[in-house]
């Protein structure tokens, strides 16, 4: 077994038994649950759950992340003093937290889906891009909370820094969008609304799911344009690989980083 | 033997150390020395590779440190302070350095003996004591006879009997043939454990010598009245 599965391996055994990722599937598991009881309509329930996946996963990504990092600071040391390659143990931390992460969220939102929601034509393809974008999310923002986590050693910084990124993509980021559109409206500005809206990775997610859903009302500004420049399905393939730049950026910029960081 | 040559370390504005060279020899204790900020933990940590010098070299036997990681097969290293991901058990934890290091050998499991640490391998880390905690990073250090033993502050957190059973440990495995670095503000330790000694002021080495040396060539009876008379006479 090569270094990097060994360490995994032993990663996973500490991520899931913490109680925190145990307390984070069940309460997508009580939300998506909750939500299936009151409406029924897998559609629906997407949506709903689509506007609170949007908001925490990053949310949670990148503070549990971040913290993670910081506490992990002893043990990377005795690890570091081990005959072993830092790419190899950086690569093993991220995963070792990122898919127990995603496992939490797709375990949480799965199963009521299988429960209840599978009889409906086309809840198959809906809940994998659910899931798909949820899974895209953590892997991005957990690479964004590594990178932050290795630029600064001093915690208050890093986690002031972590939150302020997801105040700006989450909650910042549209009203940007907006006043762009709004002020520059007689202007042709597809072109630079779409590349605004892939500088977003949770905007892509939330086109994703649009454009797999449908639902032009919905949609909003950047969907439409996703969709009519695009088309659906190239919409949905350019989204999907937009967001693996966003994973594969902030988790090669954080690796630079780890490879040449004292501690 | 390990040698340093003119080795240099700034973090920003700050000069941590400053032009070190230094011998340290083969199957012989070395203790270094300083007040709190004088740069042993950084000098400590350029030789596993956690910091990486601006400029100067390391040798360790005939491998030159250049970034790559495999001589490390051939140190064993207690850090100051023992901290270990919570929900792992001893055992477990253990098991993952065992899975890490290639040597087939048996491992060295006296310290884990000594310390009785059988009982508590099962538990969760963030349920053990300071104490224990502290006993399972020595146990670690020395789990597969490394050539080289790096010890940072080994005794501290320790009560009395541990103590003086680590201190049996490091002088039995001096006695095999090891080289071993330790830094400790305990002057009596160093002065029963150590060979030889390296005071460092400041990020600068000040003395490297023999202990005996140092007591002697100062009138002074005991180490710590010596090094105390180095160190205020450097900074006046």
């Amino acid at each position: 077994m090569n270094t990097t599965l060994k360490i995994v391996k032993y990663q996973l055994h500490d991520v899931i038994r913490s109680k925190w990722l145990i307390f984070y599937t069940i309460f997508f598991f009580l939300i998506a649950e909750g939500l299936f009881r009151f409406s029924g309509d897998s559609s629906k329930v997407v949506i709903s759950l689509m506007n609170i996946t949007l908001i925490i996963i990053p949310l949670v990504s990148i503070i549990y992340g971040t913290i993670y990092v910081y506490n992990s600071r002893e043990f990377i040391e005795l690890m570091l003093s081990q005959p072993i390659d830092r790419r190899a143990l950086y690569v093993s931390m991220y995963v070792g937290l990122a898919f127990p992460l995603a496992a939490g969220f797709s375990i949480g939102v799965g199963i009521p889906f299988l429960i209840t929601g599978f009889h409906e034509p086309g809840a198959l393809s809906i809940i994998i891009t659910l899931l798909a974008s949820g899974i895209l999310l953590t892997l991005v923002f957990t690479a964004i909370a590594f990178f932050v986590a290795n630029l600064t050693e001093e915690r208050i910084k890093g986690f002031g820094f972590a939150i302020l990124i997801w105040f700006f993509f989450a909650v910042l980021y549209d009203g940007i969008l907006l006043m762009v559109t709004y002020s520059f409206g007689e202007y042709p500005i597809e072109r630079p609304i779409i590349i605004l809206s892939m500088l977003n990775s949770i905007d892509l997610a939330r086109i994703l799911l649009m454009l797999q859903l449908d639902i032009s009302a919905l949609m909003g500004y950047t969907g439409a344009v996703f969709r009519n420049f695009f088309g659906s399905n190239t919409g949905i393939a350019v989204s999907f690989a937009s967001l693996a730049v966003w994973v594969a950026v902030p988790f090669a910029l954080g690796m630079w980083r780890f490879v040449r960081k004292d501690f | 033997m390990i040698t340093i040559k003119n080795l240099h370390k700034r973090f920003g504005k700050l000069e941590v150390l400053k032009d070190i060279n230094l011998s340290i020899e083969t199957g012989k204790i070395t203790a270094i020395v300083g007040p709190n900020g004088s740069g042993k933990t950084t000098l400590i940590k350029c030789i596993l590779g956690l910091v990486k010098p601006d400029k100067g070299e390391i040798r360790i036997g005939d491998v030159t440190l250049n970034g790559h990681w495999m001589y490390r097969e051939d140190i064993g290293y207690m850090p100051q302070t023992a901290r270990f991901p919570d929900n792992l058990t001893g055992q477990e934890l253990l098991r993952l350095i065992k899975d890490l290091r290639r040597k087939n050998n048996s491992p060295d499991e006296e310290i884990i003996k000594a310390y009785k640490l059988q009982s508590e391998m099962n538990k969760p880390v963030r349920n053990l004591s300071g104490g224990t905690k502290q006993k399972l990073n020595a146990a670690i250090a020395f789990l597969f006879s490394p050539r080289v033993l790096i010890l940072d502050e080994p005794t501290a957190g320790l009560d009395p009997v541990s103590s003086s059973s680590l201190k049996d440990k490091i002088n039995k495995e001096k006695d095999s043939g090891k080289t071993i670095i330790l830094t400790s503000h305990i002057m009596s330790e160093v002065q029963e454990l150590s060979d030889n000694i390296v005071i460092l002021l400041e990020g600068k080495k000040f003395f490297d010598g023999p202990v005996s040396g140092i007591v002697n060539g100062s009138k002074e009876t005991t180490l710590e009245r010596a090094v105390a008379r180095i160190m205020r006479d450097a900074q006046l």
